[in-house]
């Protein structure tokens, strides 16, 4: 009696519990392995899946087991060469018990290495940003998807096959299978010409002649047994979806990065960066980054200096706004990208410089720009003596700007949950993109 | 490669397989696993699955269905990493106990080794599970796959009920236990629940009742015994003890479980009752189920129903399957089971029909009787590794595995080859390796050794150390602590040395 059952329709998932499970219990440390990662990630790559090691002590699953070492033990083992009865082998040094006792029990367990899929990965960095679950939501959906090439597949359309690997799998085989080639048959043909073509042929030329031509014949069904092109050669070009978002976007990151600016701002800085670039990823197909440091004078730099390197000197903000626009005009026209501009710093600015920047906001940037973000990192014991109107010069200057232009957030933050809101707006109306002109 | 003559057509051709050639192929080894070995066989139930759902049934220990719990889900996050990195493929086949016997075959396998797989799961494993005794005699084929939809469902009943981290740290702690919930000498309750339960009720009552009058009789001349004595004595008289399987005293008496918790530990317990024939038996079942794929698909090429090439394919898989490397091979990991069971059978075959002088002398009921197929038989039905290593290990064997024996005295700083496959040696070889497959030695004795219910609660186990060899602190210490959680109060253990 026999059953047959296709399972393979069945979900797959089955494990997908335990997976959460696992997952949960040692959310700690990989909270921790996340944001290490973020900090070390490039801003572009923040959207991708990340492989996690995790110290296998909270992951022991104990049970009463033997030492690997004490006590006498005896072991058979094959593949005796030399060895006599009464033989003595050194033990190793530094092991009481030593190769032979390896590992029978309790195998020795190395850090616990895997790989969070991007959906846990952003789980877990929206976890501390306090996010609302319809952004977290959109932020991960992918809308449109487009076909990539995936490797090849022995099954698909025919108008997929990939002639080149076809013709190799085709010329293996034929190799293999000793499939004579026209080129043989040629000479062999060419053989039997030149001996038909004597008049009166000795006996050793009639059999050699009788021979070829058997040859020949055997070589023919030879060829038509053994296929040029057998179904078996067949390969297809395969395609797997992959999410594609529409037209392009240029970010332009600015921060200061004069001495008051420490690990912890920047590290702020960075999500910041970040969200507002993966939002920018969802909505287009490509993003630029752009990124300008400045202390009293500004330069763009590649991300690795702007996260990482430090500078002295004092903090004119304007310069960098001068940069930003000298870079726009040069490099990205406004009618063919979108731009948005994300700007950190900790407040700091040289006293009247206030004022060429909300010129420079007014007059030049608003107009080109999309969506400017400004925020403002200030320190955890600062924070209850400010309130949104007071500040800094810079702060109040840029509250004029705000005033003004729809399109301008501005923001101060102490902690990581505090950097959403700056962004409410943009979340909340991301149908369509208002242009400025 | 053929001597006789091929009468039959080829089965199948090329690698694709279809469920006709599936079946077709099925039924000409059914015939013969039938008609040539008579195989006594449970009902044959072959599933085919894809790659993420052998990975699931890895991480699951197996089984089609099991409860949650996230040590599974690291388990199978392990197991597929490797697979992803190409460090270990997939195994061809996954067997289950059960009746129907369930054997799940990988959609990626070429027809050969569809055919390999079922003659290997469906036809050997599912003898040996039918036939052999320990199987018999602990397990409930019929009722493993409803037993385990029980469990599942009761364990997800129970965290709604008391939460998921309760039950997660209650299983947690029953898994440290798993493998003190043994019963390793009499046979176990039966799955059954309420039934059984009021059972063991009677027959514990019934205990007392006898033993207290006998233990009374006895204790009665010797007044000189303290009164202390005495009742400690009572006391584990009651309680059972000295009880070696943990998880069954602590499911009954444990002051502070509540009932939903006792059944979890209940249901680990089960399982690990359920899966203690396999680790006794693994070399045995896995020669079997070897021995009898190599000679059906043997037979069957024989008769011309495999083509050359799709026997070679088995043949290369085979081949794979039962090498054993060296002890110096950089790909030695201990005694492949597979290739001394397989190589054990094949050798008993070999006794059977062409013994030399030597296997006379080492083997008399058997040498030279022709008749190989009811000596495997009886040997698959009443044996163990243990007593099949001591019976069957002869010295052809030994000498073709080339096995010696090395001592490890902690006191030496050397190793000692103590014997080698040479006359003198092969007795003591046999008897080594054959305690090497005690499963009994090589789980920690441990037992719990006293407890005042009414006193102070201490739960008192004690380690019987063999050959002197310690347990390992750390997990000790990790278990013992799991194990205070379910029992509520101070736990020590004291470990003694063994005879």
């Amino acid at each position: 009696m026999v059953r047959f059952v296709d399972r393979r329709l069945n979900p797959k998932d089955k494990n997908l519990g335990n997976r959460r499970r696992f997952i949960k219990r040692v959310r700690a440390t990989i909270k921790k392995a996340v944001n290490e990662s973020v900090r070390q990630r490039k801003l572009v790559d923040m959207d991708r899946e990340e492989k996690i090691s995790i110290p296998s002590d909270g992951l022991a699953e104990p049970g009463f087991r033997h030492a690997r070492q004490g006590g006498l033990r005896e072991r058979v083992l094959p593949g005796n060469k030399t060895f006599n009865p009464g033989d003595r082998l050194k033990k190793p040094p530094g092991s009481g018990a030593g190769r032979s006792e390896g590992a029978p029990e309790g195998e020795g367990e190395d850090d616990f290495m895997f790989v969070l899929s991007r959906e846990e990965f952003l789980d877990l960095f929206f976890d501390d940003l306090e996010l609302p679950d319809l952004v977290k939501l959109s932020l991960k959906e992918i809308s449109a998807t487009e076909p990539r090439r995936a490797g090849y597949s022995v099954t698909g359309a025919p108008s997929n096959i990939n002639v080149a690997r076809t013709m190799r799998n085709a010329l293996g085989r034929r190799i293999a299978l000793k499939r004579p080639g026209t080129q043989e048959i040629r000479a062999l043909e060419e053989e039997i010409f030149s001996l038909e073509a004597i008049m009166i042929p000795t006996a050793r030329q009639r059999a050699r002649l009788a021979e070829l031509r058997e040859e020949l014949e055997k070589a023919t069904r030879r060829r038509k047994t053994i296929a040029y092109i057998d179904p078996l050669d067949v390969r297809y070009n395969y395609f797997t979806d992959q999410p594609k978002p529409a037209a392009s976007a240029v970010m332009f990151c600015l921060m200061d990065v004069s001495a008051s600016m420490g690990e912890r701002e920047k590290d702020l800085a960075k999500r910041f960066f970040v969200l507002l670039h993966m939002f920018l990823g969802r909505r287009y197909e490509k993003v630029d980054l752009v990124f300008i440091r400045h202390t009293h004078q500004a330069e763009e730099v590649d991300e690795e200096t702007f996260f990482h390197s430090r500078e002295t000197g004092g903090t004119v903000v304007s310069t960098a706004l001068t940069q930003m626009k000298n870079i726009i005009e040069s490099r990205y026209p406004p009618s063919d990208w979108n731009i948005y501009a994300a700007q950190a710093s900790d407040g700091e600015n040289f006293s009247r410089d206030s004022d060429r920047c909300t010129a420079l906001l007014n007059n030049d940037l608003m107009k080109l720009c999309q969506y400017f973000a400004y925020i403002e990192i200030v320190d955890e014991n600062e924070e209850v003596f400010l309130d949104d109107e007071s500040g800094l010069e810079l702060w109040s200057s840029y509250l004029r700007v705000a005033a003004q232009w729809p399109n301008f957030a501005m923001k101060r933050i102490v902690r990581a949950e505090d950097i959403y809101p700056v962004f409410r707006d943009l979340f909340a109306k991301r149908s369509e993109g208002v242009r400025h002109d | 490669m053929t001597e006789t003559a091929s009468s039959a057509k080829p089965l199948f051709d090329g690698a694709d397989w279809s469920f006709d050639t599936l079946h077709r192929t099925y039924e000409a080894i059914e015939k013969i696993a039938l008609d040539d070995l008579q195989l006594n066989l449970y009902p044959r139930q072959i599933e085919i699955i894809s790659s993420e759902q052998m990975l699931d049934a890895y991480s699951s220990i197996g089984m089609p269905l099991m409860y949650h719990h996230w040590s599974f889900g690291k388990h199978y996050l392990r197991e597929e990493q490797l697979y992803r990195k190409g460090a270990q493929g997939l195994a061809y086949e996954i067997v289950i106990n059960s009746s129907p016997c369930i054997a799940y075959c990988l959609e990626d396998n070429s027809m050969a080794l569809q055919a390999l797989v079922i003659a290997h799961a469906a036809f050997g494993h599912n003898h040996f599970f039918k036939n052999n005794h320990l199987f018999r005699q602990w397990t409930d084929p019929e009722g493993i796959i409803d037993y385990l939809d029980y469990a599942r469902n009761y364990v997800a009943g129970c965290e709604e009920r008391f939460g998921a981290e309760e039950v997660e740290h209650i299983l947690d702690a029953a898994h440290a236990l798993m493998s003190c919930g043994i019963f390793r000498y009499r046979r176990p309750p039966s799955l059954s629940l309420q039934q059984e339960s009021r059972r063991s009720q009677e027959r514990q009552q019934q205990q007392e009742h006898s033993a207290n009058y006998l233990w009374d009789s006895l204790l009665h001349p010797s007044r000189s015994a303290s009164r202390d004595d005495r009742e400690a004595r009572k006391r584990k008289q009651k309680l059972g003890l000295p009880e070696e399987n943990l998880l069954y005293f602590l499911e009954r008496y444990s002051p502070v479980l509540k009932t939903g918790q006792r059944e979890l530990l209940r249901i680990v317990r089960n399982l690990a009752q359920y899966f203690y024939p396999q680790r006794q038996t693994k070399m045995m079942n896995e020669g079997c189920a070897c021995f009898v794929h190599f000679h059906i698909l043997n037979e069957m090429h024989k008769k011309g129903q495999l083509t050359d090439g799709a026997m070679l394919e088995i043949l290369h898989s085979h081949t794979n399957v039962i090498t054993q490397p060296d002890y110096d091979d950089p790909r030695f990991s201990g005694i492949n089971p597979y290739a001394l069971g397989f190589a054990m059978m094949q050798d008993i075959r070999r006794i059977c029909t062409k013994p030399t002088k030597e296997d006379h002398v080492w083997f008399p009921a058997i040498a030279g009787t022709g008749d190989w197929r009811n000596v495997l038989k009886d040997a698959w039905a009443n044996y163990r590794d243990e007593s099949f290593i001591q019976q069957f290990l002869s010295p052809a064997l030994i000498r073709r595995f080339k096995m010696f024996a090395l001592t490890d005295n902690p006191d030496d700083p050397w190793y000692l080859v103590s014997h080698i496959h040479n006359e003198s040696g092969f007795e003591e070889i046999r008897e080594m390796l054959s305690r090497s497959y005690d499963i009994s030695a090589s789980d920690p004795d441990i037992q719990i050794v006293d407890v005042d219910l009414m006193g102070d609660r201490c739960l008192k186990l004690q380690y019987t150390k063999r050959n002197g060899i310690p347990l390992d602190a750390k997990t000790r210490d990790m278990t013992l602590l799991h194990l205070q959680r379910l029992w509520g109060y101070e736990v020590r253990l004291i470990e003694k040395n063994g005879e």
